[in-house]
């Protein structure tokens, strides 16, 4: 009673609310309320210039509309939709991702390891280097890669001035590859960092254990190293994965035409095809596909953490 | 029951970490079947000799042999020992049955079999029915358990043991000393145990190795340690002891007598350091050797007057700390409470006099 730092406002929990309240309302403003004006734009709709307020599934109805006379063009197993556009990019961008994500945590994971068994000195100074590259911009990374594989590029004028190639080498830009290694390179730090943390949490009395109980390197590895770091891994993937699939920067730079992504016709519906409700529904059935994604992902990976922790006597 | 056959066999061992000397020449031999203690203050490099049996670390000199193999280019993976760490290093993202069974996986055992085996083990341990159990729901006790189940499934031919009691309280502590004890004499194997407990020690091991700063001060049964020691730091690191310094006088047979300064004459039976005359000695007395006399006795050899300090209750007995003239330290006395007498037997501030027999000291040099 009347100790000191006891608020005079009421119970703890109102005291932690209180203490919460600035985060609560940011997060509110910046994205639950647009969140909630996405989701309501979806199911309007756009009449040339005007925007026609009254709820309608059109939007939804136009991604999912199935073609009369389904086309067969190149295998695109979409070409039963009317519009197979959206989706034909959405899984496309999906797969990008994919590959992009998987390596950067391939690439990731064996210097985040090097980080934290083999540098004995100067640990923080390592973790500064690797993420002096993320110091610019990430607009002006994208337009390195440009700079990188065009066609008067670093790499290709280089090879010319070598001797080896004749004539610029054209594959190196504006395709999907372009777009996954640039994507790959943006987002390694992000990568790195939690795999180093799980690492560095990892106690080496346990790794001594599994060499004292007859494991070679390359077991012990398999058997206490990755799984004990796998929280890293999963975080590392989520946290490229998520944010490159909806990534409209790197395609545009280096993508060309093969390598559009979903991001790319969102901004065009809100921009220059000036069809915002449209935009909002490709917008969350692209969300919702990650969600999935992202929860099938963690059922795979994440054996029943939270269900042994429940079990607990 | 010290065992004759060597098994592991020390040999100039060395191990420096930059400039500091962790372990300094280390020579001794270990027996088959041997419950062998490396005991000594934390920082004295006992540990650091463990781990070079481990293979977890390499030494700088010397050379490690066990069962007459020389271990110096055997990975810490195919040497024939296991061990028990200090912190249990129990895999906390596998339940107590993959625990135990994590260093049989390389035999590729069906899976009846290996069930078989950890099953017995978790029997040995007194755990039955916690295979599923997940690390995070098991006591302290019970994880020290499974990581000995752990070790011992690897039928090693050598256990080690990094202080693995230190965590548990001292009940559980007790307990466990019997049954490692019990355990170690139904399998058979040598057992190397490091602690810094010295109770610890002295109840389990067949022999001890007292360490301080780098180097073995005395190998020897835990009796032979406690009432022979060979310097003042082993006779100060184990139990409690009273030093009286002097210069000896004369060797006569059986006895040596010493001028004690201002504490008269002392007498003493003869030991291992076998004094020349004219040189210092420690004269080392343990507090329940002493007897605490409250009137003066007929004077002699071996009698210190001196006033009563104060008393240390430790249940089974006292420690009386008693002020001599012309002594700098407190004398150490231990009174056994034959009574259920709460009063204390003298007060604090009375004249008593102590007085020991010959026998019942130790002859040091001074260091």
């Amino acid at each position: 009673m009347g100790a000191p730092g006891t608020s005079p406002l009421g119970p703890e929990s109102l005291r932690g609310y209180l203490l919460l309240a600035p985060a609560l309302v940011v997060a509110f403003a910046m994205l639950v309320v647009p969140l909630l004006a996405l989701i309501v734009l979806s199911f309007w709709s756009q009449d040339y210039f005007t925007l026609v307020k009254e709820f309608t599934f059109k939007n939804y109805a136009a991604i999912f509309a199935l073609a009369d006379k389904p086309i067969d063009f190149l295998a695109n197993p979409f070409g039963i939709f009317e519009k197979p556009i959206y989706l034909t990019l959405l899984w496309r961008s999906i797969k990008m991702s994919l590959v992009a994500t998987l390596i950067v945590v391939l690439l990731a994971y064996p210097m985040a390891y090097f980080l934290v068994f083999r540098v004995k000195r100067h640990k923080l100074v390592w973790l500064i280097l690797i993420t002096v590259p993320f110091w610019t911009s990430y607009l002006l990374r994208v337009f390195a890669w440009k700079v990188i594989l065009g066609f008067n590029g670093v790499i290709n004028s280089g090879l010319i001035s070598l001797g080896l190639i004749d004539k610029p080498l054209e594959f190196l830009l504006y395709n999907p590859i372009a777009v996954t290694g640039t994507l790959a390179h943006s987002w390694a730090a992000f990568a790195i960092l939690p795999i180093y943390v799980s690492l560095e949490k990892i106690d080496r009395s346990l790794l001594e254990a599994a060499t004292d109980l007859g494991d070679g390197r390359l077991r012990r590895f398999l058997r206490v190293t990755l799984p004990l770091s796998m929280p890293g891994v999963i975080a590392a993937t989520l946290l490229v994965f998520i944010p490159t699939v909806g990534d409209y920067i790197t395609p545009t730079l280096v993508g060309g035409t093969e390598g559009v992504m979903i991001g790319n016709i969102i901004q065009s519906l809100f921009g220059k095809a000036n069809n915002a409700p449209l935009g909002a529904a490709v917008s969350i059935i692209a969300m919702l596909a990650i969600t999935l994604l992202v929860c099938l992902f963690l059922k795979l990976v994440g054996p029943g953490r939270s269900s042994a922790k429940g079990a607990r006597a | 029951m010290t065992a004759s056959e060597t098994y592991i066999s020390i040999r100039g061992v060395g191990k420096s970490f930059g400039a500091f000397q962790a372990v300094d020449d280390v020579s001794f031999d270990i027996g088959r079947g041997e419950f062998f203690s490396l005991l000594g203050p934390s920082g004295c490099g006992k540990t650091t000799l463990l781990r070079m049996l481990a293979g977890f670390e390499q030494p700088s000199r010397g050379e490690i042999l066990i069962d007459g193999q020389p271990m110096s280019n055997v990975a810490p993976n195919r040497r024939p020992t296991n061990m028990v760490f200090q912190n249990y290093a129990i895999f906390p993202h596998l339940d107590v049955r993959a625990n135990i069974g994590y260093g049989l996986a390389r035999l590729r055992l069906p899976k009846s079999e290996l069930n078989a085996i950890v099953d017995q083990a978790l029997e040995t341990i007194k755990l039955p029915g916690y295979g599923s159990r997940r690390p995070d729901q098991l006591s302290g006790g019970q994880r020290q358990r499974v990581a000995l189940a752990r070790a011992l499934v690897c039928k090693p031919k050598v256990l080690l043991l990094d202080e693995p009691l230190g965590a548990l309280d001292k009940k559980l502590r007790e307990e466990m000393q019997l049954e490692l004890r019990q355990i170690q004499r139904q399998v058979g194997i040598t057992f190397v145990f490091v602690t810094h407990d010295q109770e610890e020690a002295l109840t389990m091991s067949d022999r001890i190795a007292i360490m301080a700063k780098g180097k073995v001060l005395q190998i020897d049964t835990a009796t032979r340690i406690y009432e022979t020691p060979n310097c003042r730091t082993v006779a100060e690191f184990i139990g409690t002891m009273n030093f009286f310094d002097g210069v000896v006088k004369a060797v006569r047979g059986n006895e040596i007598e010493i001028d004690g300064g201002p504490l008269g004459t002392l007498l003493s039976g003869v030991s291992e350091h076998r004094p020349v005359t004219g040189e210092r000695v420690s004269l080392a007395v343990r507090p329940e050797k002493l007897r605490l006399l409250k009137s003066a006795p007929a004077p002699g050899p071996n009698m210190i007057a001196g006033r009563m300090g104060p008393e240390a209750y430790l249940g089974d007995r006292s420690h009386y700390y008693v002020e001599a003239a012309g002594h700098p330290r407190r004398i150490a006395v231990a009174t056994q409470k034959l009574t259920r007498s709460v009063e204390s037997c003298v007060d604090e501030g009375q004249g008593v006099w102590l007085n020991w027999t010959p026998e019942a000291c130790v002859l040091l040099p001074v260091s």
